[in-house]
């Protein structure tokens, strides 16, 4: 077996492995944390086929913000989880079976499956000294531009709706305003008040 | 055993059931069905790449990336609205979640 198996099959494994913790583990952290796990193995993968761009990719967005994203909320709710995970062998059959399933026919579909007339003459391994990066960035910056702002403004709406949706003024809390302080002239921040004598205010 | 487009397909399938038979594990915390939405769409990412470097077309990948960046914007949405419901509500069970009567 060569090296390169080898590493497939333990990337493989361990993703595959973490991947079944992420939905039974008790503790949601754990859960998270064996997310993680999952994502560097997949990365690993993507490295082994030869796209290091989308494995880098895949750390830096999801293990560094979107994982860290999940953490933070996971951490950030008080729940009780145990009580959450009541009722959680009642939906076994039949998600063992609809999971059974579905394996079953993936299976069938890359068992029976094959490169159609036109497609395997057009299938080329590009042997090419352009890195993995500059080809992506020849295509992405070019055919695909559009997309890409698309891409760009869905971020942007997402990171917009977040903090609309998260955002909240609590009421009774004093705040230093600027433009407030400015307006105040001498009028209306001193009132002159005539004391008589021996009565007070 | 050279390592073919099969094996990549393969563990792709098995991380795509792994994310479905989450979904209906884990019927009451909504967080971890995120974290299974997360799983299904990896596992269409590798599908995605596995196929872009061994019919050589570069296409794959970056509509893999794309994949990426919604799967980002739709994470960040829904852990927000999630932050809310709980702020609203107390609780992040599925079974409470009937507002809308859906």
């Amino acid at each position: 077996m060569s090296l390169a198996a080898l590493f497939f099959y333990l990337f493989a494994g361990v993703a595959v492995a973490s991947a079944f913790m992420v939905i039974a583990s008790r503790n949601p952290v754990h859960s998270v944390l064996f997310l993680i796990l999952t994502f560097v193995n997949a990365s690993g993968l993507f490295i082994l086929i030869g796209a290091e761009f989308l494995a880098m990719l895949l750390v830096v967005v999801y293990v560094g913000a979107v994982a860290v994203l999940f953490l933070f909320v996971v951490m950030m709710l008080d729940v009780d989880f145990v009580e959450l995970r009541q009722g959680f062998l009642q939906y076994l059959p039949v998600g063992v079976l609809v999971g059974l399933v579905f394996l079953a026919e993936l299976v069938l579909v890359f068992g029976s499956w094959s490169f159609g007339e036109g497609v395997t003459g057009a299938v080329a391994t590009v042997v090419s000294d352009v890195p993995n990066t500059v080809q992506i960035g020849r295509v992405l910056y070019t055919e695909y531009v559009y997309f890409f702002q698309a891409a760009g403004l869905i971020l942007l709406v997402a990171m917009i709706g977040a903090i609309v949706l998260t955002l909240r003024h609590k009421e009774n809390v004093k705040r230093q305003s600027i433009p407030v302080q400015n307006a105040r002239t001498k009028a209306t921040a001193m009132d002159v008040v005539k004391v008589p004598s021996g009565k007070g205010l | 055993m050279a390592i073919g487009l099969g094996h990549y397909l393969t563990v792709a399938a098995i991380l795509f059931t792994l994310g479905t038979l989450g979904i209906f594990l884990n019927r009451k915390n909504v967080i971890v069905i995120l974290m299974s939405v997360e799983l299904i769409l990896l596992a269409v990412n590798i599908n995605l790449v596995a196929f872009s470097v061994f019919l050589g077309n570069i296409t794959g990948q970056i509509f893999a990336l794309f994949v990426l960046t919604v799967a980002a914007a739709e994470a960040a949405i829904g852990l927000a609205i999630l932050v809310v419901f709980y702020r609203n509500r107390g609780s992040i069970a599925v079974e409470d979640i009937n507002t809308m009567k859906g």
